[in-house]
């Protein structure tokens, strides 16, 4: 399967210029950058880990890119994502967030369903990776450190 | 409408008989609006040889305290204090005969979060009044002292984002068709082509509710195993807005604690059901943590008339007050009724903290929300693909776009036109964030995009073309009236 996460997961991945101009625009609107990373894909797992803190202050994309890079380095078998905040008073939430690295493969979501009353069904989604502790999940090269 | 006039001389305040509502105090040039005053701006139209002033006067007293006659209980009563106050009377550019007038409310007339007590006063029997041929309520100003009595959205936009943990584009949704006669087995296997193709929700026509060929029970169980099969599929949170719209309350109740126990994210009401039965689920939204979605239906009946009815720019403004979180507001461009001015006036009602005046668009006062959440505008009927990157520079970010047909109707089946919209979307936004023009550039983007997304170039082959070119009936009287 093919995760479907973050504002450009239906369109081909991209490119590093094409993520320095989203960048961009989210500088041009005050928005710091943030990265973050993951080998959980569960839909509801909000809190992916944070690679340092947020970008504050940042005037060119350059400064997000190398930290961009170095998670992917660092963890070049996780989902890696960048996010822009938008501190502004009525919004106060993330503004942008999307796909910047996916695991080779992806094997996807396992729904499992217990049948209880009234033809009711109780659905759980169950990442296959999540079979397997954190830091072991998509083939090798992760050092798994936190 | 008086015998006074004819007699040459205003009797005094208190003598029994009719006088005119001016004279009693229902018109008053020199009134000065308190920040905590209920301000409502009607159109007017008085019948032949009716004064003007006479007849917006009345409107303020039959809207407030005033009956036909001098009653002596008035006396009884800080009388002037509860009188609304008409303090401006204005002609309507280019339309002879119509008169915007202006009208206070002391706040101390309406019962604290009660949308029904506020439309009975303002809304109630002056609609019906002999003296005028036709009466609009183009708009209202609730004071933040009002404002604050009530609950507001049950969850507003930015929660519903955190919820849903999408940002940065608005959401797709599509309703599901025919709106009428499919099976609960068939019908859920709509919600699960389109959420699986790359719709963030699908949704229950208005009309939807229990009906012989699919009940409600059963729609609920299979658009719900589509939804779920969906969200394994795709790895992304998507809910069917399961209409729960019935005869009675306790029967809506019993519909939302069954789609609470599914697991659904959201629900939906119509606005057949009512003010108060909206209030009463809109506090129940928030106690269960599911979003709510209105369906304006029925509502065109009063809103798009321009010289009689209710706004909808104020019928907005109530469901923001009643606590809904999503409202269909309206699309510019496809099949239903949508000047740009107007419609960019509805949206700024339901999303923005502050909203100036700015007749262009429809907004006579100022309002202030107090930073209660914003509505998630929906746009719905008769939009597609081809026209995504004028939806997003007319819309904006924080809104749904509705695609029924525009999906379901794709020729290579329904999840392929998921997905053509998805990718037209997505491939906008990014085009957007970039710096580009989208108004100029926007179908050789969606054309270039198409290359590699088949079930976009077939969207654009089958679609491309279709536009609705009419006038608007309802356009702001400040500005020429514009055919989009």
């Amino acid at each position: 399967m093919y995760l479907r996460h973050g504002a450009f997961s239906y369109l081909p991945e991209l490119t590093d210029d094409e993520i320095a101009a989203q960048i961009r625009y989210a500088l041009a609107n005050d928005w710091p950058i943030s990265v973050e990373y993951t080998d959980d894909p569960h839909p509801r797992n909000v809190y992916w880990d944070l690679w340092g803190l947020p970008l504050f202050d940042l005037d060119e994309p350059d400064g997000a890119m190398h930290e961009i890079d170095e998670c992917r380095k660092a963890f070049p078998n996780h989902y890696v994502r960048v996010l822009a905040y938008d501190a502004g008073l009525g919004r106060q939430t993330t503004a942008l967030s999307f796909i910047v690295q996916r695991p080779a493969e992806e094997p996807g979501f396992r729904l499992d369903r217990t049948e209880t009353s009234g033809r009711t069904q109780r659905y759980a989604l169950r990442p296959y990776a999540t079979e397997s502790p954190a830091g072991a999940r998509y083939g090798s090269g992760d050092d798994g450190s936190p | 409408m008086s015998d006074d006039t004819k007699n040459g001389a205003e009797p005094d305040r208190w003598d029994p008989g009719v006088h005119s509502y001016a004279s009693m105090g229902y018109y008053n040039a020199d009134y000065e609006p308190k920040d905590t005053d209920v301000l409502a701006m009607f159109r007017i139209t008085p019948q032949d040889g009716v004064d003007p002033i006479e007849a917006a006067a009345a409107v303020a007293g039959e809207s407030s305290t005033a009956t036909w006659t001098v009653v002596w209980t008035d006396r009884l009563t800080a009388n002037e204090h509860y009188q609304a106050k008409c303090y401006q009377v204005d002609d309507v550019p280019g339309r002879p005969g119509e008169y915007f007038a202006y009208v206070a409310y002391d706040v101390d007339l309406f019962e604290e979060g009660s949308i029904a007590n506020l439309t009975s006063s303002i809304i109630g029997n002056v609609f019906g009044f002999k003296p005028l041929k036709a009466l609009r309520l183009e708009d209202m100003r609730i004071p933040v002292a009002y404002v604050k009595t009530f609950q507001g959205p049950a969850h507003g936009i930015v929660m519903e984002r955190e919820m849903l943990n999408k940002y940065g584009r608005p959401l797709l949704g599509a309703t599901v068709k025919p709106k009428l006669g499919l099976s609960a087995r068939n019908y859920g296997r709509v919600v699960y082509e389109a959420c699986r193709g790359g719709l963030d929700f699908t949704k229950d026509d208005e009309n939807i509710n229990s009906q012989p060929f699919m009940r409600w029970r059963d729609r609920f169980l299979y658009s719900m195993e589509g939804v779920n099969k969906a969200v394994a599929d795709t790895g992304e949170l998507k809910g069917h807005y399961l209409n729960i719209t019935a005869a009675t309350v306790e029967e809506m109740y019993e519909r939302a604690e069954f789609a609470k126990e599914l697991g659904s994210v959201v629900v939906m009401i119509d606005l057949t059901i009512g003010f108060s039965a909206m209030q009463s689920l809109a506090y129940w939204a928030r106690r269960n943590s599911v979003l709510l979605h209105l369906h304006r239906a029925g509502h065109s009946t009063y809103t798009r008339q321009k010289s009689h009815g209710v706004s909808f720019r104020v019928l907005a403004k109530w469901c923001r007050l009643i606590g809904v979180d999503h409202i269909h507001a309206g699309t510019v461009i496809g099949k239903l009724e949508g000047d740009p001015a107007t419609t960019k006036g509805f949206y700024d009602i339901l999303r923005e903290d502050h909203i100036p005046t700015n007749p262009g668009n429809g907004i006579f006062f100022d309002q202030d929300w107090a930073s209660m959440p914003g509505v998630m505008p929906v746009a719905s009927g008769g939009i597609h693909a081809a026209q995504m990157h004028q939806l997003l520079d007319l819309l904006g970010e924080d809104v749904i776009l509705q695609f029924g047909g525009g999906t379901i109707g794709h020729p290579m089946g329904i999840a392929a036109g998921a997905e053509a919209n998805r990718v037209a979307l997505e491939v906008v936004v990014k085009a957007r964030n970039e710096g580009r023009n989208l108004l100029k550039e926007g179908p050789d983007i969606l054309r270039k995009a198409a290359e590699s997304c088949r079930p976009l170039q077939v969207a654009i082959d089958t679609w491309g073309d279709i536009t609705y070119d009419y006038t608007s009936t309802d356009a702001p009287d400040t500005a020429p009236t514009a055919s989009v």
